[in-house]
């Protein structure tokens, strides 16, 4: 468990990843199709997700790699808009992700079979990956929304996101920590809900973390 | 002095030290060792040379050596370089024989007694077989572009590589298909260290007086080594193109390290090239030079790297850490650093990379842009604290199974 939630604390905790290579490598989309059918959920769920890490300037790059390799490297834009406008937020668990990116998938080749003609050059092909997550915890813990606030601004951003994303998607929680434990401990409904419905992918995590804080800071003041 | 890890709190904040600090606490005291091929010089060399002091800081009981060997071991190993990076090269079986003469020879000499073996690159692989005496836990940490390597020498290598617990390569593409783990580790800057601290600009002024450089044209700079696979040629036919229409100058500047014997040959090559024109400076720099390289920088209005093949490119990294707009081949680990058109330009051809040099010089916004980006992209990703992070995790996930691993 990430925080626990049977007490009336929120325990901060942060989450480390470190890249491994599952030796899987795709060229075209026939390949591409096939190794995403069999990587395990740590593949797609590193795959839908590293960006978040590792760019924090916005830039209108597609936001997960399959749509970044479709776009750039096969050159094909519209597969690449439509992987990339798949709303996460919508699926509760991997596999649900998942399949929506192979019906996607599916479905455009089966409309356009010439997709299937696009090949990557050496050295650019699609490679799975997948990470080993280890989740560390943080020596701080709020009490009330005050000592939140204040922890909140802070944690790295790393430890942002492991409550806003890991516990819901990997974890397989309905919702992010923070919205949980406001809603069922310190009984901040509007703020939970209001941190629930923010989305997260379209905001860098530095961004999410001013958010949060200023919807924290409106509720202390008003 | 020595580096300490809380110098780097004003670089990185204080959360992400503190994280580094409670990581660190599950592998207090333990002993890990890193060999290399070379003291001085290098991209491996720099790193372990910063690196070591604060894994120390840390509490790990870390420590660093060096394997022996002559002219002609250095001279077959350059070959398994080359070869990694898929280049030709005739290796003889008496090659191989002497490889591994002065791999016995290493093994009998040094004293390898560590919890975690790091062995780099291809130089001191042999080394593995003290596992089978002794055990432990032992990573090879490839650093090379290995994506197109030579089948033949790979097979060798493999009989070394299999026995290891892990190997570490800096990009995806340069992984094989192996029964080990293999682990994605980026290389990384040190931002503290004399390359790459904040200069001031009378100290920059300085430095490009020392070498007779004009300020006020624009100044084209490569820094690396003296290496064909830094296609040092190429960046003469750059400059070239771009000298059409921009009154620019061109500064090639490097050093050469103690396993590269090769080094000398292509200096004399880049030095008859450019000995015609007088805005070519053939810069052949001695390993103290970092404050000078630093300085050549900070001065530079685009940093070219126009490598033909390139394990991670750390010089790109330096150039995006002082802000600068890259204009840098799209090989190796370079693409992990640039997003083309927001961390950087990404280029392919010798016309390709003049043609974008010539759009950094003309747009100065769009260059300032680009630098910006790019430094938040290396502090983010690229600096010597992830890289130690990304160690510690390695040396974790070798003793604890499972994909999320509670600490």
């Amino acid at each position: 468990m990430s925080n626990e939630m049977n007490t009336t604390s929120f325990k901060f905790s942060t989450s480390l990843d470190l890249t491994e290579t599952l030796g899987r490598r795709a060229k075209n989309l026939q390949e591409l199709l096939l190794h995403l059918k069999e990587v395990p959920p740590s593949s797609v769920y590193y795959h839908t997700h590293r960006f978040l890490q590792q760019h924090q300037y916005l830039s209108p790059e597609p936001p997960n790699d399959f749509a970044y390799w479709v776009k750039n490297v096969l050159g094909d834009k519209v597969l690449g808009e439509k992987l990339f406008s798949i709303d996460i937020l919508q699926f509760g668990d991997i596999e649900s992700l998942r399949k929506e990116i192979v019906r996607t998938l599916e479905e455009y080749i089966n409309l356009s079979p010439d997709a299937l003609m696009r090949f990557a050059s050496l050295g650019h092909e699609f490679y799975f990956m997948k990470s080993v997550q280890f989740i560390l915890p943080l020596p701080y813990e709020a009490h009330s929304l005050e000592e939140f606030n204040e922890i909140l601004r802070q944690v790295t951003i790393y430890s942002i996101y492991y409550h806003m994303f890991d516990a819901r998607l990997r974890l397989g929680k309905n919702d992010n920590d923070f919205s949980m434990w406001l809603k069922s401990c310190v009984r901040e409904e509007k703020l939970a809900k209001q941190i629930s419905k923010l989305d997260p992918y379209t905001h860098t995590l530095e961004e999410l973390r001013t958010k949060i804080c200023s919807l924290a800071e409106e509720r202390l003041h008003a | 002095m020595l580096n300490k890890i809380a110098d780097y709190e004003p670089v990185v904040g204080p959360a992400l030290i503190q994280e580094l600090r409670l990581l660190a606490q599950h592998l207090k005291g333990r002993p890990m060792q890193h060999v290399n091929a070379t003291a001085v010089g290098g991209g491996v060399a720099e790193i372990l040379n910063r690196m070591i002091p604060l894994f120390l800081d840390l509490g790990l009981d870390a420590r660093w050596d060096v394997i022996k060997g002559g002219e002609r071991f250095f001279t077959i190993t350059k070959k398994f370089h080359n070869m990694l990076h898929g280049r030709k090269e005739e290796i003889s079986q008496e090659d191989l024989d002497h490889f591994q003469e002065v791999s016995q020879m290493n093994l009998k000499e040094m004293n390898l007694n560590a919890d975690f073996f790091f062995i780099h690159d291809p130089q001191p692989i042999g080394l593995v077989h003290k596992k089978g005496e002794i055990g432990k836990k032992w990573v090879w940490r490839c650093h090379i572009d290995s994506t197109v390597c030579d089948p033949f020498l790979w097979n060798y290598l493999e009989g070394y590589v299999k026995n290891y617990d892990a190997v570490v390569f800096s990009a995806p593409s340069f992984s094989k298909p192996l029964s080990i783990r293999q682990t994605i580790i980026s290389p990384s800057i040190d931002p503290l260290s004399d390359k790459n601290k904040d200069l001031s600009p009378e100290m920059v002024d300085q430095v490009l007086e020392k070498f007779k450089i004009d300020r006020s044209r624009p100044i084209i700079t490569q820094i690396s080594r003296f290496d064909y696979q830094k296609d040092p040629l190429g960046v003469i036919k750059v400059y070239r193109m771009v000298k059409r229409n921009i009154d620019c100058q061109l500064i090639l500047a490097g050093g050469g390290a103690t396993d590269d014997p090769e080094g000398l040959q292509i200096l004399e090559m880049v030095q008859k090239e450019a000995q015609d024109d007088p805005d070519i400076r053939v810069l052949f720099l001695p390993p103290s030079s970092d404050i000078e390289i630093n300085a050549l920088q900070r001065a530079s209005d685009v940093v070219l790297q126009k490598s033909l093949r390139e394990g991670f490119g750390l010089t790109v990294a330096e150039a995006l850490w002082k802000g600068k707009p890259v204009v840098a081949s799209a090989v190796g680990g370079i693409t992990l650093q640039i997003a083309h058109g927001y961390t950087g330009l990404l280029s392919h051809t010798i016309e390709g990379t003049a043609y974008y040099v010539k759009q950094i010089l003309h747009n100065p916004s769009f260059a300032e842009r680009l630098g910006k980006n790019g430094r938040e992209h290396i502090r983010q990703n690229y600096l010597i604290t992830r890289h130690i992070r990304d160690y510690l995790l390695l040396m974790l996930s070798l003793e604890k199974e499972g994909e999320t691993i509670y600490l």
